[in-house]
């Protein structure tokens, strides 16, 4: 039977056909839904981890342990995971081990664009690379395979257009989920440095082996056609390359480190053009060109953004396509934090209060948008802490006028130890953890702090106050971010005091709870337009009648408005 | 090469366009086409523009439409076809929503909602269908079956059978709602004639 899938969902099901017994990850985007069809199947053990490094480490000790585990995570995700990655490296495994790394090329939902192959040339670990749904779940499979022949972790690179297209795959039924027994071997898993270097030595052994495989691997094959161009490529590339050049012959890579130099060269010597045709670094075209081959790459094509069938075809072609309408002027619309948000309060005060915010990733970070615009920075993932202290390490005077801004989810992935810095180094700074009770911008995860496991089951849950008490923090309040004045108040309180201090507004994400308000009505509106300026989308301007009006569909009667409404003419409905 | 049709909906975060899409593979599917489709999402929730992009035909590579290789359009929002019209080929049909959503950097006084839209794409598309499917959605009982309205629509201009359609509906649509929406979709076939 075929069906179509995205490639997440491939791989989810892979999973579950090739006999993994352990899936751990922190949601990213775009891999967040290999976890979120992982579940489906009750067979495989899995979960969420607070952060990327610990899934990593989860996924590590149960292939150590025997079972067939895999970890994913979004391309920036692999930096927090890239300490135990590097060392797996050296002490291989048990039973299959497997890292999907989702690559964001364009960025579509990233803050950076990096190019994760090089981490497996870096790690030292194979790579595979599918070009469409169906290789995405035959590759976790494959994966598998290399990683317990060559008792090394492997991993198994997508991009956005490989995680979120869907294409058809054959359902194939479930091979027998076998767990091995444990067995010690301090030698192999203890990596002192006497272990280390021994091992160190493996990777090396390893990869030769490795680069004997793949040039004869099925993933790694010819297909020649017209011999006056020759494209190697590999990846949603391939996908372009296909479309945009039919008769073109190309040399298809599904395992990318090593890579088959052998098979480059065969094929390099077979065509009179060869082309490199790869989104974002010259990963590919640096190994050829190392080879002494002659080849076309970068010079063609951008080492940033995706690639498309008209730019391959424009590039290689030389000739223009068709010629295309100009785009209508079009406002732009960006996502926005939702009606209801709590968060929404939060940035409107710091706004009217002048802070400097240091801030972090998460739904809040919509918080640097108009009319908030209540954000200076934003780095990754835990930055906002450590970063807020740096910025009065270099400025003491800013102690009073600097807050660090950051999520339930985002505090309990990196946040914590920036906190527990700010405590020892007598950072005089003021961290607000906005706790909406779940993993928001990636759809709704839980995590340590909401109650509940991936796999439905109850958890306890981190209590933010005695977390925050043990870090040694004396100044902690807590504080409902719909209540402004109060949220003004003790802010202003909080960052006045010459200590660390941490303010925690909690208010269940709006998208979550049952809402029982009714929207607001609007009497009497004197059109000053003060409400315009938390930027909710269930508040507009009608410039006829001047007075503000409510969508009614959209408006969740939170009554954030009613607070900023200097004259009473926002009224929940009955209060007339 | 053997001929694709692109087809792109395109609306704004919880119109449903994926429901939409996936009944339109459903029928694509049944017809014995390759199909591949694509979306991005991710901040899509949060009232941001979406697009879902669906190719079908024997030998689909590329899961992405590009700017004037759409055969059709389907808009469930003005300002959003408005944004995406080039995406359209020189023949190609656009069917618009005419219902407005009001992106926030209007609401806040940053930027206009343009008013011209409409008459500006009836100037440059030559198939163009607009219809006020959020009416016809409401009065079929439900003003979340909107995406099924145009759906309606679209099977009008579409060489796919009829049944195909109807069993996309049986297959995708859960059975309480199965009336209702079928109800929605026979009002968009109807707005065509």
């Amino acid at each position: 039977m075929k069906t179509l899938m995205t490639g997440n969902e491939a791989i989810a099901r892979g999973v579950y056909e090739y006999g993994v017994s352990v899936a751990a990850a922190y949601p990213g985007t775009p891999s967040t839904e290999i976890l979120e069809n992982i579940v489906k199947y009750p067979e495989v053990y899995c979960q969420w981890s607070p952060n990327e490094k610990v899934a990593m480490e989860v996924g590590i000790g149960a292939a150590i342990a025997g079972a067939r585990s895999i970890v994913t995570m979004k391309m920036v995700g692999v930096n927090v995971a890239a300490d135990p990655l590097f060392t797996v490296a050296y002490t291989g495994i048990r039973a299959g081990l497997v890292l999907v790394s989702a690559d964001d090329p364009g960025m579509h939902s990233s803050q950076n664009e990096q190019d994760n192959r090089l981490y497996a040339a870096f790690a030292k670990i194979p790579m595979l690379e599918p070009s469409n749904s169906q290789e995405a779940k035959d590759m976790v499979g494959l994966a598998l395979e290399i990683s317990e022949t060559f008792d090394t972790p492997v991993m198994l690179r997508i991009t956005t257009r490989i995680a979120h297209s869907l294409s058809l795959v054959e359902l194939n039924d479930p091979m027998e989920r076998v767990v091995k027994s444990y067995e010690r071997n301090p030698r192999k898993y203890v990596m002192l440095p006497g272990n280390g270097r021994l091992r160190r030595l493996v990777v090396e052994e390893r990869m030769h082996d490795l680069a004997d495989y793949t040039e004869t691997v099925a993933v790694n094959n010819m297909e020649l056609l017209d011999q006056s161009i020759g494209v190697i490529t590999s990846g949603i590339s391939y996908q372009y390359v296909k479309e945009a050049l039919p008769t073109a012959s190309v040399l298809k890579l599904g395992l990318t480190n090593p890579l088959p130099l052998g098979l480059i060269k065969e094929f390099a010597a077979k065509v009179d053009k060869l082309y490199v045709v790869e989104e974002l670094e010259p990963y590919m075209e640096k190994e050829v060109r190392l080879l002494g081959i002659k080849v076309i790459g970068k010079e063609l094509f951008p080492p940033y953004g995706e690639l498309s069938v008209r730019m391959v075809s424009e590039k290689i072609s030389g000739q223009l396509g068709i010629t295309v309408a100009p785009a209508f002027d079009a406002p732009i619309r960006p996502p926005v934090m939702c009606p209801g948000c709590p968060h929404r309060g939060i940035f409107y005060t710091l706004k009217q209060l002048k802070l400097v915010v240091s801030g972090d990733i998460g739904c809040y970070t919509l918080g640097a948008m108009a009319p908030l615009e209540a954000m200076d920075t934003t780095i990754c993932m835990g930055a906002s802490i450590s970063a807020g202290l740096g910025m009065i390490k270099a400025h003491p005077e800013m102690a009073e006028n600097v807050v660090a801004v950051i999520g339930d989810s985002t505090f309990l992935h990196s946040g914590i130890t920036g906190l527990m810095d700010v405590v020892y180094n007598g950072g005089n700074l003021t961290t607000l953890i906005l706790d909406n009770s779940i993993t928001g911008m990636t759809g709704h995860q839980h995590n340590p702090a909401s109650g509940k496991t991936l796999m439905g089951q109850a958890a306890p849950q981190v209590d933010f106050v005695a977390l925050c008490k043990a870090l040694g923090v004396k100044r902690i309040t807590e504080v409902d971010p719909f209540d402004l004045e109060t949220v003004k108040a003790i802010i202003k309180t909080e960052v006045a005091a010459p200590e660390p201090s941490v303010i925690i507004a909690r208010r269940p994400c709006a998208l979550i709870i049952k809402n029982t308000e009714k929207p607001l009505q609007v009497q009497d509106c004197t059109g000053c337009k003060m409400c315009l300026k938390l930027g909710c989308p269930a508040l507009s301007f009608d410039e006829e009648n001047k007075t503000i009006q409510v969508d009614q569909a959209i408006c969740t009667g939170c009554g954030l408005c009613m607070n900023v409404c200097k004259f009473n003419a926002l009224r929940k409905a009955g209060d007339a | 090469m053997s001929k694709i049709i692109n087809v792109l909906l395109v609306g704004v975060g919880g119109q449903g366009t994926i429901l939409a899409s996936k009944i339109l593979t459903h029928v694509a599917l049944a017809q014995g086409h390759e199909v591949k489709m694509s979306e991005i999402h991710g901040m899509a929730q949060r009232g941001g523009s979406v697009v879902t992009q669906v190719r079908m035909g024997e030998d689909v590579y590329s899961p992405v439409i590009e700017p004037g290789e759409a055969d059709f359009v389907v808009a469930f929002e003005q300002l959003e076809a408005y944004r995406w019209a080039h995406f359209l080929k020189k023949d190609g049909t656009l069917i618009v929503n005419t219902q407005r959503i009001v992106p926030l950097t209007v609401l806040i006084g940053a930027a206009n909602y343009p008013e011209s839209i409409l008459v500006d794409l009836k100037d440059r598309v030559e198939r163009f269908i607009e219809l006020d499917g959020l009416k016809l959605a409401s009065e079929a009982g439900n003003a979340k079956a909107t995406n099924v309205v145009l759906m309606g629509v679209l099977s009008q201009y579409m060489e796919f059978p009829e049944e195909s359609w109807q069993n996309a509906l049986v297959a995708r649509i859960p059975a309480k709602l199965l009336e209702l929406n079928k109800k929605a979709f026979a009002s968009g076939v109807a707005a065509t004639k």
